[in-house]
């Protein structure tokens, strides 16, 4: 059964990995996984306008709510900046973009516009 | 096929689907971690996607729910007010499992233990795990109404507040309604799974009723002071598309039930008897997270590590959505499960990676309620993990509810039902 596989093959791999493990951590944290903690975190960061936007900012078809990815870096910090100070009027817009920092409009206009 | 051929099936499949993106991406340290998921509501299904995507599809996962359908819960009020049908809210779980290389096993998990990190399922086999989501839902107290667990078994009195075959039966109970009759559905004291839901639910019965049973009444009964959101918006509408047909009272606390006669009874006010009766009683965490001993607060509800939703009780076992003690201001909401569960696969794909874990995490939140058939109000939060307190906190500034009811929202509210289904399930 694939249950009993599995702990055989984990307590395996724990033996054989445990030295490399530990100095491949020291050197390449996270390498190996080919993302950093700061990509994951503007990723997590992302997902969070997922809900209405859709996941990576891609909208469902016929979508009222518009789709993010692939619109300009400029575009996306420009308009998070009008909702944020009500010069865009909105319904929910304006209440969620007050809820985040320069920073994390500038890293999420730059993660939706690399989404092709 | 018999269950337990067919769950060995769906495991052994399981087993190369994670082989594979193993290989795939490249000698991965986690890819030999897996991640197993129970409850396939709006946080355990988010929570099996972005463990996927969040580790490029390196970490198996490995999620369990018993329904062989997704049935969501935000617009199921629209089914009760006959414009939607049972099937325009439900869902599959194909895509988490075709798209996202997601093992689904439709099982119900009798053991949970922590010590060991296995689960057991009821056609028998234990499972390791890595680590565990628990994303249970809540349990209605029926027990704590006299009355009600035989009213409810009976049929009489229906809850239809988790989506699905009683959403159907009341729906059916208000058809059958006579015109004149009363609808009277009851309101828990808060915490309870979604506060705006039975002011929803109250207009749109009363928005049908208006056009198929004019001479009814809809009557809210509230164990709470007011009422819990949106409250001006909803006593607007009320007031002015249902005069004389809505009927709001509040500390009202239900304290027994005659199904057969239909009949409420009260604290501190007289009886009420109504033709359709919808009680919704207190809630709490289900069962198993309280049989596993993760209810740490109060034996109701579990309380979390806000910048994980690592429970405090048990190592390993991240608890996401209705089922948890909540931070200030954050409702007990389809979004915010969704979000908490984002929140958690990031915190695993960081710890299975050897990666720094988020110091801070942020969540929105954002309810749409229908006050009438065509028009819609909406309320949105932002939450910031805030490390010196340990919990979320709305960020200052942000957040509110609708100036005004709208169909522009109404519009709104629909595109964010097929996104957010399709931001959790694939």
């Amino acid at each position: 059964m694939w249950t009993t596989h599995h702990r055989r093959w984990t307590t395996h791999r724990r033996r054989l990995l445990a030295p490399w493990l530990a100095c491949a951590c020291l050197l390449v944290c996270g390498a190996a996984s080919g993302q950093t903690a700061q990509a994951l975190q503007i990723r997590s960061l992302a997902a969070t306008c997922a809900n209405c936007h859709g996941t990576d900012g891609r909208a469902v078809e016929g979508s009222a709510i518009p789709s993010l990815a692939g619109l300009p870096r400029d575009y996306i910090a420009q308009q998070m900046r009008a909702f944020q100070t009500d010069s865009r009027p909105a319904t929910v817009m304006a209440q969620i973009a007050k809820g985040f920092s320069a920073d994390q409009v500038n890293a999420l206009a730059a993660y939706f516009a690399a989404q092709k | 096929m018999t269950r337990r051929r067919e769950l060995v099936r769906a495991l052994m499949a399981g087993a190369a689907v994670g082989a594979l993106g193993g290989c795939a991406a490249t000698a991965a340290l986690s890819s030999s971690a897996k991640v197993v998921v129970i409850g396939g509501g709006f946080g355990g299904a988010t929570a099996a996607r972005y463990v996927r995507l969040l580790s490029d599809h390196s970490i198996e996962v490995l999620l369990i729910e018993p329904n062989r359908s997704f049935i969501s819960c935000p617009m199921s009020n629209l089914v009760l007010g006959g414009m939607r049908e049972l099937a325009d809210i439900t869902a599959s779980y194909d895509a988490l499992r075709s798209r996202h290389g997601v093992t689904v096993v439709h099982d119900t998990v009798t053991a949970i233990d922590p010590a060991r990190k296995t689960v057991r399922l009821a056609a028998g086999p234990e499972i390791r795990y890595d680590k565990l989501v628990l994303s249970p839902g809540i349990d209605l107290m029926f027990d704590s109404v006299p009355g009600l667990q035989q009213a409810n078994t009976d049929g009489q009195i229906l809850q239809a507040w988790k989506a699905g075959p009683e959403t159907v039966a009341l729906r059916a109970q208000l058809q059958a309604m006579r015109d004149g009759g009363v609808f009277a559905i009851t309101v828990p004291e808060a915490p309870y799974r979604c506060p705006p839901g039975p002011y929803e639910r109250a207009s749109l019965v009363a928005a049908w009723l208006t056009l198929n049973k004019p001479r009814s009444k809809v009557l809210i009964l509230d164990a709470n002071p007011d009422v819990t959101s949106k409250g001006p918006l909803f006593k607007k509408a009320w007031a002015e598309l249902y005069p004389g047909m809505v009927e709001y009272r509040a500390l009202q606390k239900v304290v027994g039930v005659d199904g057969s006669t239909r009949t409420l009874r009260f604290d501190l006010q007289d009886d009420v008897t109504a033709d359709v009766l919808n009680v919704l009683p207190p809630m709490r965490a289900a069962a198993l997270a309280l049989q596993t001993g993760l209810a740490n607060a109060n034996g109701r509800w579990c309380q979390v590590d806000f910048r994980t939703f690592a429970s405090t009780a048990e190592k390993d076992i991240h608890v996401l959505g209705d089922a948890l003690l909540v931070a200030p201001f954050m409702p007990k909401s389809a979004h915010m499960a969704n979000n908490h569960a984002k929140v958690a696969a990031a915190a695993i794909v960081a710890e299975l990676q050897s990666l720094e874990v988020n110091p801070t995490p942020m969540l929105t939140n954002t309810c749409y309620s229908y006050v009438s058939q065509t028009e819609v109000i909406h309320v949105a939060s932002v939450h910031a993990y805030v490390a010196a307190e340990k919990t979320f906190k709305t960020v200052a500034g942000s957040g509110g509810v609708s100036a005004v009811r709208s169909e522009l929202e109404a519009g709104h509210a629909v595109a964010w039902s097929r996104n957010i289904w399709a931001d959790s399930l694939g």
